[in-house]
């Protein structure tokens, strides 16, 4: 297991260089630049910027310097708001994205197992289409309609649940929350559904019923760990995910989370707010992708005792 | 005379397909006394496995289903018994082991667990009590060093291992019936002798009737007190395994008699075979079910089913035109 977790990481070392120097390259190449303006400023202010930030050196020399930044787990200082660094800015938005995207997996997990679950014990029938066809229609819809759709209903016509705004008033963590998790929660119920329909027609369910065992206990003993294991791994990029697509639901919310700066630093050309949010990013994904892994190989006795073979 | 253990009367079995329904089990009748071994010979397709699964009631669902007859055990009719009724015999009072050992065990849970877990559902036996049965049990089957096979997961045992463990599983409840469904037909020819034996010294000690259902005619003549040859869903012929191997007299029965191999045979004689195709069950015929096969036919096997009808004490032949000797290559050991 240690062995395994090592080469990983060791693995994601050239991913995370490819990701760096293509997002460098790209940020760079694309037109404007940190310091242009709609208004006009002089010539010299902007050249003046330009040597504070080092951007008049040669491209491959920002580079070199950029990556041994890194090295040092430096993302440089933020083009944008003066004075900062992207650590810090990272570091103020990390906590609330993180709550929320911790509330939208939780949403994501207990709705989307039990509904796939409840779905595969009667298959084919109104008990599986009614919440299949549901999950069908949550991985359809955008954040970006269902969020201003929960609004409408439940903020303005209902008046139950606040607008926009994270931890101002009680109950505002509700609706993005939910408009994060959904599609989530419809992706993991349709894995969940096919994978314990998919155990429960295996031979090893027959036995425990020929033992004689009642069906809750089958389910509930015999085919959710089983059934399970490809949700749980699907569960680290669906983490990772659901991080770095939070920034269409902070922005409709209005919450200040790490999305928002993402999106912001886009418009912005704040060249080290992006460079620094994708290197981050980047390794949560490989980080969650890893840890999600470990966990399935873990719930797998097969892969946990290594390739096992059968003693005479 | 008592009550048999086991008594299936006309007993049909349905499935409900996308062609249509489809009878995989009709009028099928047959005593089990306890103790002894029937043995259900046939080939695939002709409905053994199913009827194993209807005396269970593990037909799969929605699509099968007990259509007709009767399951009679210990007094009470399984085909009409409700589900709960019905989880309280399966593992107890019948056991069952399947054909397949590699998928039979499940995969993420210990044997140990898989052991104790009927215990625990029928027994009022305590967890380390139940432990040591369990322990005892693998010992009796034949597990070296039971007690750390308990912690082991199925894919740590070999194949004929692991059918030791389903044959632990199945025993461990002392039923009194044990319906074994192709035990041996997944292990390698060394280890179904032993496995054969082994259901074989285990009935004797725990006095257990068995039914074991297999294509496989020498491991019938091996075993069996009584046989049950199926075609096609019913009842070709049924007796004692002397009435069966000695007499035949169907002609389905005489044919496969005839096509096992033999040993005093010149080397180059090419196998007997039985010509023809078993009819399919979507469209079956109406007179005799094997009767586009059959040497012995007569111009009314096309049109009417032949009913079964008893020619000697246990013997039961369902054919118009049954042979009277039999013929000179099926007797065993002439």
């Amino acid at each position: 297991m240690l062995r395994f977790a090592a080469g990983r990481l060791l693995q994601a070392i050239p991913v995370l260089l490819v990701v760096i120097t293509a997002t460098f390259l790209l940020v760079h190449s694309a037109p404007g630049g940190p310091f242009s303006a709609e208004k006009a400023v002089p010539a010299e202010v902007i050249k003046a910027l330009e040597a504070q930030y080092q951007l008049d050196q040669p491209l491959w020399k920002q580079y070199v310097s950029y990556l041994g930044d890194i090295v040092n787990g430096n993302f440089g200082p933020s083009f944008k708001y003066p004075g900062r660094s992207v650590n810090e800015l990272i570091a103020a938005g990390l906590p609330i994205t993180a709550e929320l995207g911790l509330y939208a997996m939780l949403i994501a997990v207990l709705i989307g197992i039990s509904a796939g679950v409840f779905a595969s014990l009667r298959p084919n029938t109104l008990q599986d289409y009614v919440p299949m066809s549901a999950a069908m229609l949550g991985i359809c819809m955008p954040s970006f309609l269902l969020g201003p759709l929960l609004v409408l209903i439940f903020g303005i016509y209902l008046e139950w649940l606040p607008v926009s705004g994270w931890g101002d008033i009680p109950g505002d963590k509700i609706l993005p929350s939910i408009t994060l998790g959904a599609a989530y929660a419809a992706y993991i119920a349709r894995l969940s559904r096919g994978q314990m329909l998919e155990v429960l027609s295996q031979d090893y369910i027959r036995t425990a019923r020929a033992k004689g065992l009642p069906e809750p206990l089958i389910v509930v003993k015999h085919a959710l760990r089983g059934g399970l294991i490809p949700v749980v791994a699907f569960l680290g990029p669906a983490f990772a995910g659901l991080l770095g697509g939070s920034f269409v639901v902070e922005t409709i919310f209005q919450i200040p989370g790490l999305g928002r700066f993402y999106v912001q630093a886009a418009f912005n050309r704040d060249y080290t707010m992006i460079l620094g949010m994708t290197i981050f990013f980047a390794s949560l994904i490989i980080l969650f992708n890893l840890l999600s892994d470990m966990l399935a190989i873990w719930l797998n006795p097969k892969l946990r005792h290594g390739s096992g073979a059968a003693k005479p | 005379m008592t009550e048999p253990l086991l008594s299936v009367q006309h007993l049909g079995v349905e499935f409900d397909t996308d062609e249509g329904v489809v009878r995989a089990v009709d009028e099928l009748s047959f005593t089990v006394a306890a103790g002894e071994t029937l043995g259900i010979v046939g080939e695939s397709g002709c409905g053994k496995s199913v009827t194993a699964l209807a005396i269970m009631r593990l037909l799969p669902q929605p699509m099968g289903s007990i259509a007709g007859g009767s399951i009679r055990f210990q007094g009470e009719d399984l085909a009409k018994l409700p589900v709960a009724r019905m989880e309280k015999i399966r593992g107890a009072r019948i056991g069952m082991v399947f054909q397949e050992p590699m998928t039979a065990l499940n995969p993420v849970k210990t044997v140990g667990k898989q052991l104790i877990e009927s215990l625990l559902l029928h027994t009022d036996l305590k967890v380390e009590q139940a432990i040591r049965r369990a322990i005892e049990m693998l010992d009796h089957v034949g597990i070296p060093s039971p007690d750390i096979r308990m912690g082991e997961y199925p894919h740590q045992l070999s194949g004929g291992m692991r059918q030791r463990v389903v044959i632990a599983m199945a025993l461990i409840c002392r039923p009194s019936l044990l319906i074994a469904d192709e035990p041996t037909t997944a292990l390698d020819v060394t280890i179904q002798a032993q496995i054969l034996e082994l259901i074989k010294a285990l009935q004797q000690e725990m006095g257990m009737a068995v039914i074991l259902i297999t294509h496989d005619l020498g491991v019938i003549a091996e075993t069996s007190d009584n046989v049950a040859v199926m075609y096609a869903g019913r009842m070709a012929e049924s007796g004692t395994v002397y009435d069966i191997f000695d007499d035949p007299r169907h002609p389905y029965t005489q044919g496969l008699l005839a096509s096992i191999p033999r040993l005093d045979h010149a080397s180059k004689t090419r196998l007997t075979t039985i010509e023809g195709m078993v009819p399919g069950l979507l469209d079956l015929p109406k007179g005799c079910r094997f009767e586009n096969r059959c040497s012995r036919r007569q111009a009314r096997c096309a049109t009417h089913a032949p009913v079964i009808e008893t020619i000697a004490e246990k013997h039961k032949v369902s054919c118009f035109n049954p042979a009277t000797q039999p013929p000179h290559d099926a007797a065993i050991n002439t």
